[in-house]
């Protein structure tokens, strides 16, 4: 974390608070808290932002906003952000069904580890997940918190198609695919909820600064009738506010 | 209330519904997606007084082959991709009228890739997530999130008829020049402290030709390598559009309208928005050279584009005399502002009940037309 944070430019619309450089759930907490405060400064001609591990991007209209005032707005908010309220951070429960069709890459987990099926299933499920960040493609979390026994290598040879919600592991990351795309991660599960909806009310429903817990379904069909009442957007996934 | 506008009879080689992008929902991973030529795509709005923000076709280097379905009023700006209409030529930034059962189409590229058609009253596609702009890669937004296809039967707003804005154009002088090689001007960050001086004066003062690894997401350069002090990762970071990223070969990469929220090299300078559009429009070969501004200067620039999107009449417009009433009324062009239908139409019927509307110290008033005048 730096002493001071570091205002950079990104071209004639964006800038950049920095606030650190390295990967810890305590400069994310001050990310987020900076993000969030920001966002509820009302401030005139902010655009969006995107905030990372460790820096924020804010996206601004310079026809509405000078840089120079913007600045100081953001430099303001950070000097009086005082406590971060970390009783607002949410937990969302994600059931997942290890194993099988869902997670082919459960076999090559569990030999790679040297822990059984059910040891890795319990290890990658017992774990509180912090989402450092949303990036790489709609929906995606960037997961911090995986179990170090459960490093895995990412497959050699990528696949083309990886079906929407499977849950992977790839060296000391984990994550859910939340559209079908080709990748190369060890796929240990599937969950039947829809990260990614772009015609529901919150098209996204995984926020950063949020943390998510896997919750391993029992069988097949408790998997599929979780999967329709999705379809008729008539499943919330369990959520809790948690310190 | 929304019509069938156009119907899609060859689709060209890449087409797709755009506006000015999908903001706020870059916190969430989407991408912000809209028009590559932000300049070229607000003039099309411009030019037939549709909002900023309507959603237009973006035609890539093969124009396509669309029919009207409807009398309305379109706009073609950006690239020459020598547009006719009924195999009589258009020219560019320029408003036309087309009647029910025109024929656009298109001969082939002649200067700049992107070419904006826009449609009075903007293209009637679904809102996804507050934008009509077509997201291809995640398949969302614009007309069924992809590209067009033969068949595909595109809606606009407005009632057929309903376009009653005197074809305008864009003064020839506010015109953008596209070609090669292109000045592009940026603004040095955010990580330029992590190059060497030498790299960012190789980068400065190199030429850079675009590569065949082109497209929405962004422009892969070729030329002298630019050197990183320390390697070219560092912990993702947001991307902003323009942002030049240098991966480990040293070969500049500049995000576009589909790039990723964030990524992981670090990135040299950014270019200013009033010269992306210059960017979007290179082919590949076409050669880039970087010259760095300050912001004060990417905003007078983005102010002065601002001020070349004024429109002027097509025609010098003349005044109208009609009867209201009984009484011969002289309505000069300056105030009138929307005739129903067109007023200067050759196409006029003296049958028809005409609605005009004029503006007379600010003040609006409308009334029916009984007996039309055109000299």
């Amino acid at each position: 974390m730096y002493d001071e944070p570091q205002i950079l430019l990104a071209g004639d619309k964006s800038l950049v608070i920095e606030l650190g450089n390295e990967i810890t759930p305590e400069l994310n907490r001050l990310v987020h808290g900076i993000a969030s405060a920001i966002e509820n400064a009302d401030i005139e001609g902010l655009i969006d932002l995107i905030p990372t591990y460790r820096s924020v991007l804010i996206n601004y209209e310079p026809s509405r906003i000078p840089l120079s005032e913007l600045q100081s707005r953001i430099l303001d908010i950070y000097t009086n952000l005082d406590e971060i309220d970390t009783d607002k951070t949410t937990l969302v429960h994600l059931p997942v069904l290890y194993g099988g069709d869902y997670g082919p890459d459960l076999e090559f987990v569990s030999r790679h580890t040297g822990l059984s099926r059910s040891e890795v299933i319990d290890l990658h499920s017992c774990s509180v997940y912090l989402i450092y960040m949303m990036g790489f493609s709609p929906g995606f979390a960037y997961l911090g918190g995986l179990n170090e026994l459960l490093k895995t290598p990412r497959l050699e040879n990528p696949r083309l198609k990886i079906p929407v919600g499977s849950v992977g592991i790839a060296d000391m990351q984990t994550g859910v695919y939340p559209m079908e795309s080709p990748g190369g991660w060890q796929l240990i599960g599937r969950t039947p909820v829809k990260l990614f909806d772009p015609m529901r009310n919150t098209p996204i429903l995984l926020n950063s600064g949020n943390y998510i817990k896997f919750e391993p379904i029992g069988s097949e069909s408790e998997y599929k009738t979780i999967a329709s009442s999705v379809a008729k957007s008539q499943y919330e996934p369990k959520s809790e506010l948690v310190k | 209330m929304s019509t069938e506008a156009i119907s899609v009879i060859e689709p060209g080689l890449f087409t797709t519904v755009q506006d000015a992008g999908r903001y706020g929902y870059q916190k969430f991973g989407m991408p912000v997606a809209g028009a590559m030529d932000p300049f070229a795509f607000k003039a099309a709005n411009r030019l037939l007084g549709n909002n900023d923000n309507g959603a237009c076709l973006e035609v890539t280097v093969g124009g396509p082959k669309l029919a009207f379905l409807k009398e309305t009023q379109i706009a073609i700006t950006g690239a020459n991709l020598q547009p006719r209409l009924n195999k009589h030529r258009l020219n560019l930034w320029e408003s036309y009228i087309v009647a029910r059962g025109d024929e656009l189409d298109f001969l082939g590229a002649e200067n700049g890739v992107r070419a904006y058609i826009s449609v009075f009253g903007g293209i009637d596609v679904p809102l996804v997530m507050g934008s009509r702009s077509t997201y291809t890669k995640a398949g969302i937004g614009g007309f069924q999130g992809r590209e067009l296809r033969s068949g595909d039967v595109i809606y606009s707003y407005g009632e057929p008829g309903a376009a009653t804005v005197r074809p305008m154009c864009i003064e020839p002088e506010n015109i953008p020049i596209y070609g090669s090689p292109q000045i592009i001007r940026v603004i040095l960050g955010p990580q330029h402290t992590s190059f060497e001086s030498h790299g960012i004066e190789t980068f400065l003062t190199s030429e850079y030709s675009v590569s065949l690894d082109s497209d929405r997401m962004g422009y892969r350069l070729e030329g002298p390598p630019v050197n990183h002090i320390d390697g070219p990762d560092l912990i993702s970071d947001g991307n902003a559009c323009g942002s030049i990223q240098i991966p480990g070969n040293g070969q500049p990469i500049i995000l576009l309208s589909d790039r990723g929220t964030s990524g992981g090299y670090t990135k040299i300078a950014t270019v200013i928005t009033s010269d992306l559009g210059k960017v979007a429009q290179t082919m590949p070969g076409d050669v880039l050279i970087f010259e760095t501004v300050d912001i004060a200067a990417a905003v007078d620039s983005l102010q002065e584009c601002e001020n070349r999107l004024a429109t002027t009449w097509k025609e010098s417009p003349k005044s109208v005399l009609l009867k209201v009433d009984g009484e011969k009324v002289e309505i000069r062009p300056e105030y009138a502002i929307s005739v129903d239908p067109y007023l200067h139409s050759t196409r006029s019927d003296s049958n028809k009940t005409y609605i005009a509307s004029v503006k007379v110290l600010e003040e609006e008033f409308t009334f029916n037309i009984t007996d039309l005048d055109f000299d």
